[in-house]
């Protein structure tokens, strides 16, 4: 049976060990730092770890002062707070000022599950992305994660991490190549791709086995890198299959789905289907009552990647 | 390009009138910008840049370097006529505030300007960066102290009471904050807008040590300084009451003059009152 373990557990642990070998990362929290895991790090290394308090605005802040004092300031609290209440923060003072913050948000999407939709962030990645000098990375596992916290750490200048709550199946070994803005393919194929990031990556694998069992041969890429995207990756899926569906735990708008639809537009048209929430807040429930709810099983993508192939054909009879 | 320390406050008086005169030239250059709050915290800001601060305007990246922080971003035109007569950038440049191949944006940008040490502008967040830095100090065990400015209406921000809570749980003794307490914002005074009436027990009540001086006194700022040194385990907030458009008579308590630049005529009323303010001085 496949591990399963939380991209914010992989990102805590990651952090501890990051803190040994490097003496510039501090970390910042806001009265959540058991939730974002941060408080492994906090245990090792207290002299540098900032207890913020409830306070996101003056956490962001904060990270930008330190940053700007030659720090690597690592600052976490859930991505709707992240991203939404200190959204100016991350703006002005650390984005315009291009400073070495990493924001490394948890909870994010609907699998935050009983919370509800206060608690939900859906449109983070929208937010994040849109803002000038901003990465966006959305781990897919636990073993990306842990790569990703690495790079970030190397990377000069500001990073959104977004994190999920919930168990996630190991979907990589040690040993693979990573890199930031490089797209990782999962899985071969010609007739369609699918392109996921965060959490829906094992359940596009899932589903392009289930095409390959209708004879549908589905490249799978795992898109962590949302900003820079990986264009070369996005316009080799437009050129080589022709139809491409996107799959991501967030709204359609504005996030792996606009992106990708932004980029095929400008690059090479082709049918692009968009797996997400669709313009709709979430509510309270169990993770995978709450995935099936909003659209975001291995069904429903299976689903969207024959309305692509279908489109395409449809497409190339006008021609 | 070394910065002359001043030492008395009749030397710094002379300072800060030549750059009250670069504020009212440059925002009439640019036709464009934010006199009245630049002139009423000319004083305090000749004080730190002239007196106070631990810099290398030569070597604007010197980590030691003692930090300021322009929270309240709009008195950009103030920062940047220090910083010149500082020696971080020629004098000349000042005149190219606000146009497109500037690097002297409208507001604060560390990307752009040597010296200017945080981006500011949206108002109410450079007190929370003031407070990394000074954390950053005491983790390095460094000695070097940051200074933060900010303006009277622009404690209505939220994030100034966050970043006020921080700096004393963290006892941040190395961070001296200013109030520029002119008493003006853009849509009135700040009394009938949000009153913001016995500021420095608000922070004294948040744990912070307080110091209330008149912002246009020389001497009282310096000794406000020197007080702030002293004192350990709290961070000290100087509470300046200044005039809004200081020194330029048709400007004072004017709260039109928030955000709005002198004619040429008018220019050469400020500059010719200035000067004779000096009665004969070096300004140039």
């Amino acid at each position: 049976m496949t591990e399963m373990i939380a991209t914010r557990a992989a990102y805590g642990e990651t952090l501890a060990r990051l803190g040994d070998v490097n003496p510039s990362v501090v970390v910042l929290d806001a009265d959540l730092s058991a939730s974002t895991r941060t408080a492994g790090f906090a245990r090792r290394h207290p002299e540098r770890f900032i207890q913020m308090g409830i306070a996101e605005q003056d956490m962001i802040g904060t990270a930008a002062g330190l940053a700007a004092s030659g720090k690597i300031a690592f600052a976490s609290t859930f991505a709707v707070f992240a991203s939404g209440r200190a959204y100016d923060q991350v703006r002005n003072a650390v984005c315009y000022s291009k400073l070495n913050v990493k924001i490394c948000a948890t909870h994010a999407g609907l699998t935050v599950g009983e919370d509800g939709a206060s608690h939900q962030s859906v449109e983070d990645i929208a937010l994040m992305r849109a803002v000038p000098n901003m990465t966006v990375i959305v781990p897919s596992d636990a073993v990306q994660t842990a790569w990703a916290v690495n790079a970030a750490a190397m990377l000069d200048g500001p990073v959104y991490m977004r994190l999920g709550r919930a168990p996630v199946p190991v979907i990589y070994g040690e040993g693979q190549e990573f890199a930031l803005g490089k797209a990782q393919t999962l899985r071969a194929g010609n007739d369609v791709t699918i392109i996921a990031c965060g959490i829906m990556v094992s359940q596009a694998l899932a589903a392009a086995g289930a095409l390959a069992e209708q004879g549908i041969g589905a490249r799978v890429l795992d898109m962590h890198t949302i900003k820079p995207l990986d264009l070369d990756a996005v316009l080799t899926a437009a050129v080589e299959t022709g139809a491409i569906v996107t799959a991501e735990e967030h709204s359609i708008i504005g996030g792996l789905g606009g992106a990708v639809c932004e980029a095929v537009c400008e690059l090479h048209p082709a049918p692009v289907v968009r797996v997400g929430v669709r313009d709709q807040f979430g509510k309270s429930g169990k993770p995978d009552e709450l995935l099936a709810a909003y659209g975001l099983t291995v069904d429903d993508i299976v689903g969207a990647a024959r309305r692509a192939i279908s489109m395409k054909t449809a497409a190339g009879r006008t021609i | 390009m070394g910065r002359a320390l001043l030492a008395t406050p009749e030397e710094l008086r002379a300072k800060a009138r030549d750059i009250r005169k670069h504020v009212v030239r440059m925002v009439g250059a640019a036709s464009s910008g934010h006199p009245g709050g630049s002139l009423s915290a000319a004083d305090i800001v000749t004080v730190l840049y002239f007196n106070e601060m631990n810099i290398r305007p030569n070597d604007p990246e010197w980590p030691e370097r003692d930090r300021f922080v322009l929270s309240k971003g709009h008195a950009a035109p103030v920062l940047y006529a220090a910083l010149a007569e500082a020696g971080y950038f020629p004098v000349d440049e000042l005149i190219t505030l606000r146009r497109i191949d500037s690097h002297l944006q409208g507001h604060p940008s560390m990307r752009s300007t040597p010296g200017v040490e945080m981006s500011t502008g949206s108002l109410g967040q450079g007190l929370s960066a003031a407070c990394g830095m000074a954390i950053a100090a005491k983790l390095d065990g460094a000695t070097r102290r940051v200074y933060a400015l900010l303006g009277d209406g622009e404690l209505e921000e939220g994030q100034i009471w966050e970043a006020a809570m921080t700096a004393a749980h963290r006892r941040l003794d190395n961070l001296t904050a200013f109030v520029d307490a002119n008493g003006l914002q853009i849509d009135g005074p700040v009394a009938e807008i949000k009153s913001m009436e016995r500021i420095g027990e608000r922070f004294a009540a948040f744990g912070w040590h307080v110091v209330e001086v008149d912002g246009h006194d020389i001497a009282a700022i310096m000794a406000a300084l020197a007080e702030a040194r002293r004192i350990q385990g709290r961070p000290t907030v100087v509470v300046a009451r200044t005039v809004k458009g200081k020194g330029v008579s048709f400007m004072e308590n004017q709260v039109g003059w928030h955000g709005t630049a002198p004619k040429p005529d008018q220019v050469q009323a400020a500059l010719a009152e200035l000067d004779a303010s000096g009665e004969g001085g070096d300004a140039r």
